[in-house]
């Protein structure tokens, strides 16, 4: 099965080389950072968690965005989406694995990582978070090939796997309830304590994953012969916009409770954010930006005429994907250290080897989708044949 | 510190072997403790250790570093100047950001900007302890709040869990920026976390906090080291008999660091 990924087009090992490239430049980033220590980061004393750590929230929320087209096509047998399941499932698996490398590069002393197996700590919501994603890994990986693996030979799959699909789906409710649950439950940070974050993660996950997948989909459509069929598509969309609305509630009604209650602990942070505090501005034009973004692809979206040209969903979809990966890849982590515990005001940036190391991650992982995706149509089009 | 690594991994082999129960019981049953513990000092017959800062003495010898220089000396502190890099074990900082719930736009300048010592609150439920996901941060039986920095990995959720910036990371490897090691503790490495363990090697020596011995030998005297379960205490008459203040109380973290202003 593997063999497809190794023939391909010149555009494929284009695309394959430039992944190769961001990843060598990442590795070489890596290995000062290695030697040197995470000085090399924009971290300091008061943001002690940033770039890498926001990137691992936002993928956990990709990785869990699979569930939309699982609980549809296996609960509710919504045929359309028999074709691109296994494009979730292997979207999933890539995310949980950037998701992990992130976690890992943001370590102080990597090599001690599998501290948390070999002490488990059940009070300790990390060690849950490492639990329920390497579960979920397990899960995708374990599904996707026997689902696919049946398809490819032309059979149903086995009864067995079914209880596993089942289990997926709550599942994928709870690595990113958990992920939310590492902020939420801190009495140290008072922008995370909130019983809304985890419905918030969730509601931004299922807008910002299947736009991800849409775009993956239409990009399919354009350079290969695979299309994931337009009721697929359509209904992604209508899911992505019922999604971004709840997530735009969600964040109206934390902005209501924090600035009508006017408590400075609460109200300072999302100043921070959004008008900047004692001249500390740096967030403020992304969040604002975000926000935006946010509100005019919803709107743009809203109307099903333009959902169904393919062109503006894309680009709605877009709009999207990088709304939410500023609120929640940027701002929901650094709005929470600013003002500190101590009420200082220490910014922070991502410094270039940083950004590098990130995109290093994200050419792993999109390595890692892109040969799986090579392997599903390559098959897919042998059984057309 | 031998003894109460020990009495702590069994207690953490216990729990671990609960599984998730024992996680649920051991936060749920710490809120019950705060309960109940409301009016009455803490259960058992053990000691328990304490700090009590007297700020206005502390104040009066201004620009005074013994106790900071003694702490950092004894236990390997480097020496880092910018603000974002730097590791600190105890150091100083103004009323109006240590207390920010208690001072108001009519709380005089001479009190809001009275420098306040900072440590680790060794925390009777730390925020710390229950985060780590190694147990490389562990609490002793006799109080202190201990850091194995062999087990830490560098995730720096117990310094996003302190409410009181009492932890700090080794952004880099610490030994430069230490003008003279002392053999007799070992320094850190780079990518551990790091924080005042209420001189737990000398408490076993029977020796009192160096903080505090070069507070008193200073003359300041500002700093009182005592058994909070030793009702003839000093530190515990005094917290009885005056109001001594713990940061941010209403978190529930029952610090153990008492200040008088």
């Amino acid at each position: 099965m593997l063999e497809k990924a190794l023939k391909g087009s010149g555009k494929y090992w284009g695309l394959m080389c430039f992944l190769a490239l961001l990843i060598g430049v990442g590795l070489g980033c890596y290995l000062w950072q290695f030697r040197v220590g995470l000085q090399i980061t924009g971290l300091s004393r008061d943001v002690p968690w940033g770039f890498y750590i926001s990137q691992f929230t936002f993928l956990v929320g990709v990785a869990a965005s699979a569930v939309i087209l699982v609980l549809p096509y296996y609960l509710h047998d919504f045929k359309a989406f028999g074709r691109i399941v296994v494009l979730g499932e292997f979207l999933a698996i890539s995310a949980v694995i950037m998701c992990m490398l992130f976690v890992f590069v943001d370590m102080g002393q990597p090599m001690r990582v599998l501290n948390v197996m070999l002490h488990p700590t059940p009070q300790s919501v990390m060690f849950w978070d490492v639990m329920v994603l390497s579960g979920y890994l397990l899960l995708n990986v374990v599904i996707s090939r026997v689902t696919f693996g049946a398809e490819v030979r032309g059979v149903a799959p086995p009864a067995w796997i079914k209880p596993i699909i089942v289990l997926s789906i709550p599942w994928a409710v709870s690595i990113h309830t958990v992920t939310a649950f590492l902020y939420s439950g801190l009495g140290a940070r008072p922008f995370w304590l909130t019983a809304i974050l985890a419905p918030r993660f969730l509601a931004s996950a299922f807008a910002s994953g299947p736009s991800l997948l849409i775009l993956l989909c239409l990009l399919l459509k354009r350079f290969t012969r695979f299309d994931a069929g337009s009721k697929a598509i359509q209904k992604l969309g209508v899911i992505v916009v019922y999604a971004l609305l709840v997530n735009i509630f969600f964040v109206g009604v934390e902005l209501f409770t924090a600035l009508y209650s006017d408590i400075p602990e609460h109200k300072h942070h999302f100043q921070y954010l959004f008008l900047g505090l004692e001249g500390k501005t740096t967030m403020v034009p992304w969040m604002w930006f975000s926000q935006i973004v946010g509100l005019l692809a919803v709107l743009f979206l809203l109307n099903p005429k333009v959902r169904e040209n393919e062109r503006f969903l894309a680009l709605g979809c877009l709009g999207v994907v990088v709304a939410i990966w500023i609120e929640k890849g940027l701002g929901m982590v650094v709005g929470g250290f600013v003002p500190s515990t101590q009420g200082s005001l220490m910014e922070y940036w991502p410094t270039a080897p940083e950004v590098a190391i990130g995109l290093g991650v994200y050419g792993i992982g999109f390595l890692v989708l892109t040969v799986l995706y090579k392997v599903a149509l390559g098959e897919r089009e042998l059984e057309e044949a | 510190m031998a003894s109460g690594r020990r009495e702590f991994l069994k207690t953490a082999a216990g729990a671990a072997a609960l599984g998730l129960g024992a996680g649920a019981g051991s936060f749920l049953g710490a809120q019950a403790l705060a309960r109940s513990s409301a009016g009455q000092p803490a259960a058992g017959g053990g000691k328990r250790y304490a700090l009590a800062v007297d700020t206005k003495k502390c104040a009066e010898r201004e620009g005074c570093r013994a106790c900071i220089d003694a702490c950092h000396v004894t236990h390997n502190v480097p020496r880092i100047e910018n603000r974002e890099e730097e590791v600190k074990w105890v150091w100083k900082e103004e009323v109006q950001w240590v207390f920010q719930d208690r001072v108001h736009e009519y709380s005089g300048e001479e009190l809001r900007r009275r420098p306040v010592l900072l440590l680790c609150n060794h925390c009777d439920n730390p925020p710390c302890v229950r985060v780590c996901p190694t147990q490389a941060t562990f609490k002793s039986a006799d109080g202190p709040v201990m850091m194995d920095p062999h087990r830490c990995i560098g995730c720096r959720y117990c310094v996003v869990g302190c409410p009181y910036g009492a932890r700090s990371f080794n952004w880099k490897d610490p030994k430069p920026y230490i003008e003279h090691v002392d053999p007799a503790y070992p320094p850190r490495a780079r990518g551990v976390v790091e924080k005042c363990t209420m001189c737990s090697e000398r408490l076993a020596r029977g020796l009192e906090p160096a903080c505090v011995e070069a507070c008193t030998r200073s003359g300041a005297g500002a700093l009182l080291f005592g058994d909070m379960n030793e009702p003839e205490s000093e530190i515990r008459k005094r917290v009885e008999s005056s109001l001594a203040l713990r940061r941010k109380e209403h978190l529930g973290t029952r610090p153990q660091v008492y200040y008088t202003l």
